[in-house]
């Protein structure tokens, strides 16, 4: 649904995204790069499950939560992107908490 | 960060960077607090980074605030970029999470400003994939060049939906539609706000301009447009629409909608400020007078979040209520502050002189503000449908925030951001009643989601 | 407008004395300055605990539970109650030995809701609980309600029985007239045969005019809530030395409470949150809970509640004045025992006395 338009003054850095290796531009949003790398949705809800999409990209809605780095519910808008980030999208609440121990 | 400064600014858009310009070259301590890794708000994102191809098809408008960005840059203001404000009480004490540590400073005067967001307006099918707010079309372009790549429909309302389409256009997306919700009554009641708008004309002049080349680039438009639907399992496959009595339907897997802006209240609500109901702006905005002042003493407001008059007025208004927090601070004289506001309120109301006329041309219909398809989702967070908020409603003795206890309308991570209005509007209408001062939900604090973590680093601060 | 019973304050304690009133066959009018369950009634954290209750208030929280239990069959509503059991967690042998305490006095009063579980059970009950945490004490029936929602519920229930609410209807004054009420409101005058005073954090301005001047003090409770998160948690956990009061609710939300209170300006009902005590509480809560450290708190709020100087609410009728009552002052723990104060103001009010030990809560226990 989208592309980037070609931008040469930006290096590139490696993200891990749902487990594959992307090359990215510096400078921008997790949001902006998983819709730019074809990815339709970025969570589905904990209520019923519904795949949802950034949808304001300012940080407003919410709806473009994904795990980042391992922690659930990261504003992906509001997110930019770092060499060797691990980017997944998010089912519901996201993974379990686990134990103190 | 220091622990007290004598002006805090919050936002770095328009009306943020012209304030720190002001205030600081009065030598005042001031900081600045901007949750962008860079200086410009919304309407100028990424001025400082988007390459000049980029930039000129973003339009003058938006090369304008390179200027701005440089003269902010060559002030003594402090800056804190990726800093989020997350509380603001009537004391003046601002907390904010800086570099992951969480901080409760204070100043004498607070400047508010917090710009716009997008009008949420509720729909059937909103919630799904491929479908966006037509800003989050424009922060994709200017913060990272991103473009649709296989088309997209345009709908909705207002200046700025001409405008991406203009942008789009300029860089070979395809627009497969462009479909007005704007009925033909809205022209009627614009026409009496006609003459002042031609104050204004340069304004007027963009608008056709844009409008003349997507006409010739053959592009589809449709005004008076009603039911607008997103259609898809799990994923947005199609829109479908109502135009001259006759249903149609387009295939798509991306919309983007624009029912204009409105302030973002929620640090001025945090804070206690009183707000009003603009019925012209269709939106609430917190009560202020010609310098910004708010019902609290020492906390201001300047730009869109103060009530939606557009970049260049935000501007000027930042700098009118520096001026004012100058002279509170005791540092310039009542005369002097009089004095260095002649011009830019002049220029303020020359700005302002279209907005009559664009808030009545673009009005939004009643019934996009308070749907009565009892299935569409109204909050996004929590899933809640029209019908459920309607069915609470004698429940909740006609109020938004008992219908929130009672559905849990606008108690998800966005805490009503996306649902507030709606509630607000669907409530009155189901009540019968007429939409008031105080229909919105209350504030809950804190204004952006905080961890544990980074709270308990609170008590850690206090203590060291 | 004349009534036989007016009930001031549609909080849970008022909507409950209607509740029960109307059962009964009685026409009682309910008035709220706001609306029903605007403050303290439905804002709290919802927690249904016989735990730790004070001692002069467990035959009563006994009772209640048992209400609770069965809420369905009272107001046709399950009120989202839920029992998963509430928890007082020791941190160390000292905590461990007062638990121990309380457990052995509450036995020797013939109850035996409350009991000592060791390290182990503990750690099957909350696997997910800090290491250092060593034994606990524990009542396995308590659990927690979302109390707008026990409100609503309630008031539905009474108002099908006949009971009638007026919202925004704020009491001006009250005087004797015979051996009845007078009592002006924003919504004209009601007079009324009997008049209880079941007005929360308000009660005190209201027992005043009645005659009979309490210490009650206002105070506004904070709580905070999470986004929703994966089930880790069951109980309701609070802990012997520190504040804390902590659940999961059904729908994954984390509520956090311990009695901290807000900045309050009771005049303009405006509370401001202390964030210094929310990060204290927030440092308390990964103390417990050290996976919790990414979790993001959405929403704080705080509740103005009324508090007795001794946290015991006053459940009784006027000293002062006959056809008068109160219930007021539960100073933040009313939500559990308002199906049996609704109980026990119609009892006192239509048979003249309770079945239940209701002499520690005279209002006149603050007249020397």
């Amino acid at each position: 649904m989208f592309k980037q338009l070609q931008n040469n003054d930006l290096g590139n850095l490696e993200v891990t995204l749902d487990g594959c290796k992307i090359l990215v531009p510096q400078g921008t949003s997790v949001a902006a790069v998983v819709l730019a790398q074809g990815l339709r949705s970025t969570r589905t809800t904990p209520i019923s499950n519904s795949p949802r999409a950034p949808f304001c990209m300012m940080g407003v809605c919410y709806d473009c939560l994904m795990i980042i780095d391992g922690k659930a519910n990261q504003h992906s808008c509001a997110t930019y992107v770092k060499q060797g980030m691990h980017v997944e999208t998010q089912q519901g609440v996201g993974p379990a908490l686990g134990d103190a121990r | 960060m220091r622990d007290h400064y004598q002006l805090i600014i919050i936002g770095a858009g328009p009306a943020g960077l012209a304030a720190a310009v002001t205030a600081t070259n009065h030598g005042i301590s001031c900081a600045l607090l901007d949750e962008q890794a860079s200086p410009g708000g919304q309407i100028y994102r990424a001025i400082e980074s988007a390459p000049a191809t980029r930039a000129q098809v973003l339009g003058s408008e938006y090369q304008q605030g390179k200027t701005l960005a440089e003269e902010f840059r060559a002030c003594s203001v402090e800056y804190f970029p990726e800093c989020k404000v997350w509380s603001l009480n009537s004391e003046r004490e601002v907390g904010v999470l800086y570099k992951d540590q969480s901080k409760i400073i204070s100043a004498d005067q607070v400047l508010v400003a917090s710009g716009a967001i997008e009008r949420p307006v509720p729909f059937p099918g909103w919630t799904l994939p491929g479908v966006m707010q037509a800003g989050a079309g424009q922060i994709l372009f200017k913060s990272a060049g991103v473009i649709p790549s296989d088309g997209v429909v345009l709908a909705g309302s207002g200046p700025l939906l001409l405008l991406l389409a203009w942008q789009y256009m300029q860089v070979g997306v395809e627009i497969k539609a462009m479909l007005d919700v704007t009925p033909h009554s809205n022209f009627l009641s614009a026409l009496t706000k006609f003459p002042r708008a031609l104050l204004a004309h340069h304004y007027l002049t963009k608008g056709l301009i844009y409008q003349r080349d997507l006409k010739r680039a053959g592009i589809v438009s449709k005004m008076a447009v009603s039911n607008l639907k997103a259609e898809g399992n799990g994923e947005l496959q199609s829109i479908s629409y109502r135009h001259l009595g006759r249903e149609h339907s387009i295939e798509t897997g991306l919309l983007m909608t624009h029912f204009g802006v409105i302030p973002d209240i929620w640090l001025t609500q945090a804070a206690g400020c009183q707000h009003r109901r603009d019925s012209s702006q269709q939106c609430w905005r917190p009560q202020h007078n010609e310098w910004g002042n708010t019902s609290i003493d020492g906390i201001l407001i300047a730009g869109d979040g103060a009530g939606i008059n557009g970049v260049r007025s935000a501007e000027y208004a930042g700098r009118l209520a520096v001026l004012q927090a100058l002279f509170s601070l005791g540092v310039i004289s009542q005369a002097e502050r009089n004095q260095q506001s002649i011009n830019p309120r002049k220029q303020m109301r020359k700005e302002r002189h279209i907005r009559p006329f664009l808030e009545a041309y673009f009005a939004i219909p009643q019934n996009m503000l308070a749907t009565t398809d009892k299935s569409t989702i109204i909050c996004r967070c929590e899933e809640i449908t029209a019908g459920e908020i309607r069915a609470a409603v004698d429940n909740a003795h006609g109020d938004s925030n008992q219908v929130k206890y009672l559905s849990r309308c606008g108690m998800g991570p966005c805490q009503g951001r996306q649902c507030a209005n709606a509630v607000a509007h669907i409530v009155a209408d189901a009540g019968g009643e007429a939409i008031s001062d105080s229909s919105l939900f209350r504030g809950r604090p804190p204004v952006a989601p905080l961890t544990l973590a980074q709270l308990a680093s609170l008590s850690a601060e206090n203590a060291s | 407008m004349n009534t036989d019973i007016l009930i001031i304050g549609a909080g849970l304690i008022g909507t409950s004395t209607a509740l029960q009133l109307a059962m009964r066959g009685c026409r009682c009018i309910v008035i709220d300055k706001a609306s029903p369950g605007r403050h303290a009634s439905g804002s709290n954290a919802g927690g249904l605990r016989q735990l730790n209750r004070d001692l002069a208030e467990i035959p009563l929280s006994v009772a209640a539970a048992k209400m609770w239990h069965n809420i369905e069959n009272l107001v046709d509503s399950d009120c989202d109650a839920r029992f998963p059991g509430q928890i007082r967690v020791a941190e160390n042998q000292s905590d461990m030995h007062k638990l121990e305490q309380r457990a052995a006095m509450v036995r020797s009063m013939g109850y035996q809701h409350e009991e000592m579980i060791g390290r182990k059970e503990l750690f099957q009950i909350v696997p997910a609980l800090a290491p250092h945490c060593i034994g606990a004490l524990i009542c396995r029936e308590d659990g927690y309600a979302r109390p707008y929602h026990a409100l609503t519920a309630f008031r539905q229930k009474a108002e099908s029985l006949g009971a009638s609410f007026h919202s925004d209807c704020e009491v001006y004054n009250i005087t004797q007239e015979g051996d009845g009420w007078s009592v002006r409101t924003s919504q004209g005058t009601y007079n009324s045969s009997i008049v209880v005073n079941c007005a929360g954090a308000w009660a005190g301005e209201l027992a005043a005019q009645m005659q009979e001047p309490v210490p009650l003090t206002p105070k506004a409770l904070m709580l905070m809530v999470t986004e929703r998160l994966p089930h880790f948690v069951d109980p309701v956990m609070g802990a012997e030395s520190r504040k804390l009061s902590f659940k999961q609710m059904q729908n994954g939300t984390l509520i956090i409470g311990g009695a901290l209170v807000a900045k309050l300006d009771f005049e303009q009902e405006r509370t401001d949150i202390d964030w210094q005590q929310l990060a204290a509480s927030a440092k308390t809560v990964l103390d417990f809970f050290p996976q919790l450290q990414d979790v993001r708190i959405v929403r704080a709020w705080a509740g103005i509640e009324g508090f007795m100087p001794d946290n015991i609410p006053v459940i009784s009728a006027s000293h002062k004045a006959n056809n008068a009552y109160h219930a007021f002052g539960f100073s933040a723990h009313g939500l559990q025992l308002s199906p049996v104060i609704g109980l026990i103001m119609a009892q006192l009010i239509l048979d003249g006395l309770s079945e239940l030990p209701i002499e520690p809560f005279s209002i006149s226990r603050f007249n020397h």
